[in-house]
């Protein structure tokens, strides 16, 4: 599989790590009061699609930049790349 | 129709005309007291054991493919019970009890093959780890023996002893492991639970679930709509994608497992053998090809195929154990889906849903506990009462902070 990196083109996914489902990016708020079962949720529970799957992989033999990957786990294609600060900071509504 | 000596010496001098389907394809009927969703080892071994232990009625097996076409069809075959934590190692020993017996019970040949397995040390904290497992094992009643390097020399003696990252210290055995025939075991179960007037349904997939006042009343099929008083799960691999329609989300994401087998050898490889800090395990088929596998490609999938560069991973693994292999060519590769849980252990369980049941869970590990897990869930869709070999696999355990992780990994499925 080849990640298109945003910033230095296609990658062979064997210079990545992965981690899983780009929800992790949306951390509970450890300090509400459904803390427990919204940590519960966001640790263990998973859509597992088959499908479109935004998800997390990490350039670790690379520039160390965490992308989110949108990939069909049914064929394995690949269709984009983005950093997952960008969305991350769009998702604040922060810096652009 | 009993399979026996005589009989294959007489069908063989009568021109094998006498011959009948091992199971009926019958339609399905308007409701049912059990449906199992999943004709697959442990669809059909549920559906065996609650028909001939718990004398249930009216049960349904349904399948969306052909029968076995899932996991069951697609493992290395490999039987053992070589676990260490409480969670585990009884639940996996009463399945290593049920395999010895399998054949005799249900009355077909699943060869069983108890060859041996041997996990191989290469460190001195390996050892200490391997000791404490093998106790573990031996606690729980099943056999385990601690081999130095001479022992594991003495059965293997064409390893690559000197390797300079991983030279072998020696082995934890467990003679009573091995290997099954894994079509075998699908068609025998199958048979076994047709004979007790299970209705095995094939190419019927379940498209959704009818549920009112939190109380499942059947499911709606791509054959019509079936009623059930009682919905059993059994769909490994694609736990997520069936639970879905329940409304349900689960400790689980879908990975893809590669397996491979080499040209027909000579025999070489006569136990199996398990190279774990090389991710690597191998053993030989009685047609003589090396069956062999090692990590999960790593990231979600349900495409039942993987990418190259685990291949060659595990190829480069294998080589590292036994140079003498080199020259072997590889015959085939194939995939198949793995529900890879939370804490690399299964489920066995009820679920909010009244009457829906759920297993699943079985990561790469599915197939030795086949018979184990068919018993167990036909135990609790019978009893409402889990097991007591697997009360420990509640779905609520990560909520409730009792996880059974093996490997310690955490809540990181590629990983276990």
């Amino acid at each position: 599989m080849l990640i298109p990196h945003p910033l230095l083109g296609p990658r062979d996914a064997q210079e990545f790590t992965y981690l899983g489902d780009a929800s992790l990016l949306n951390r509970p708020d450890g300090l509400a009061d459904t803390a427990p079962e919204a940590f519960n949720d966001y640790v263990y529970l998973r859509d597992n699609p088959a499908g479109l799957h935004r998800e997390l992989w990490f350039h670790e033999q690379g520039d160390r930049s965490w992308l989110i990957v949108t990939r069909n786990t049914v064929t394995h294609e690949i269709l984009g790349a983005e950093l997952a600060r960008d969305v991350a900071l769009a998702a604040m509504g922060g810096a652009q | 129709m009993r399979f026996s000596g005589f009989r294959v010496v007489k069908e063989a001098l009568t021109g094998h005309h006498g011959w009948k389907p091992l199971w009926r394809t019958p339609a399905p009927q308007a409701s049912y007291d059990y449906i199992i969703v999943g004709g697959g080892g442990h669809g059909l071994a549920t559906a065996y054991h609650l028909a001939k232990v718990f004398k249930g009625k009216r049960i349904a097996v349904l399948e969306k493919g052909w029968l076995g076409s899932g996991n069951i069809g697609r493992n290395t075959t490999i039987i053992r019970s070589n676990y260490l934590l409480p969670g585990n190692e009884p639940f996996y020993e009463f399945s290593m009890k049920l395999w010895e017996n399998m054949e005799q019970e249900f009355n077909f040949n699943a060869m069983v093959s108890q060859r041996g397995i041997l996990n191989l040390i290469h460190t001195d904290a390996q050892r200490d780890a391997y000791r404490r497992r093998g106790n573990a094992m031996l606690l729980a009643g099943a056999d385990a023996e601690l081999l130095d390097r001479d022992g594991v020399r003495a059965m293997y003696p064409w390893l690559n002893y000197d390797n300079a990252r991983f030279p072998i210290k020696g082995g934890l055995l467990q003679r009573r492991a091995g290997t099954a025939r894994h079509d075998g075991v699908a068609w025998g179960y199958a048979r076994g639970a047709d004979l007790l007037g299970v209705d095995i349904i094939q190419n019927c997939e379940v498209t959704g679930f009818r549920i009112e006042n939190g109380r499942v009343q059947g499911v709606d099929t791509s054959r019509g709509y079936i009623g059930a008083k009682k919905v059993g799960v059994a769909v490994a691999g694609s736990s997520g994608r069936v639970m879905a329609m329940a409304g349900m989300r689960l400790p689980i994401e879908s990975h893809v497992l590669q397996a491979f087998v080499s040209e027909g050898l000579k025999p070489v490889v006569d136990g199996v053998i398990t190279f774990g800090a090389g991710h690597f395990y191998v053993s030989q088929s009685d047609k003589g090809g090396l069956v062999f596998g090692g990590d999960i490609d790593g990231y979600n999938s349900y495409a039942q195929r993987g990418n190259l560069p685990v291949i060659e991973e595990v190829a480069e693994g294998g080589l590292a154990l036994m140079p003498a292999i080199g020259r072997a060519r590889l015959l085939r590769a194939w995939g198949g889906i793995m529900d890879m849980s939370m804490d690399g252990s299964p489920i066995i369980d009820r679920t909010p849903v009244d009457g829906l049941y759920l297993n699943a869970g079985w990561c790469y590990g599915g197939f030795k506990a086949t018979p184990a897990s068919g018993y167990a869930f036909a135990h609790l869709l019978a009893t409402d009462t889990p097991h007591p070999t697997a009360a420990a696999y509640r779905l609520d355990r990560f909520n409730r902070g009792y996880v059974i992780d093996e490997k310690g990994m955490g809540a990181q499925p590629n990983l276990h």
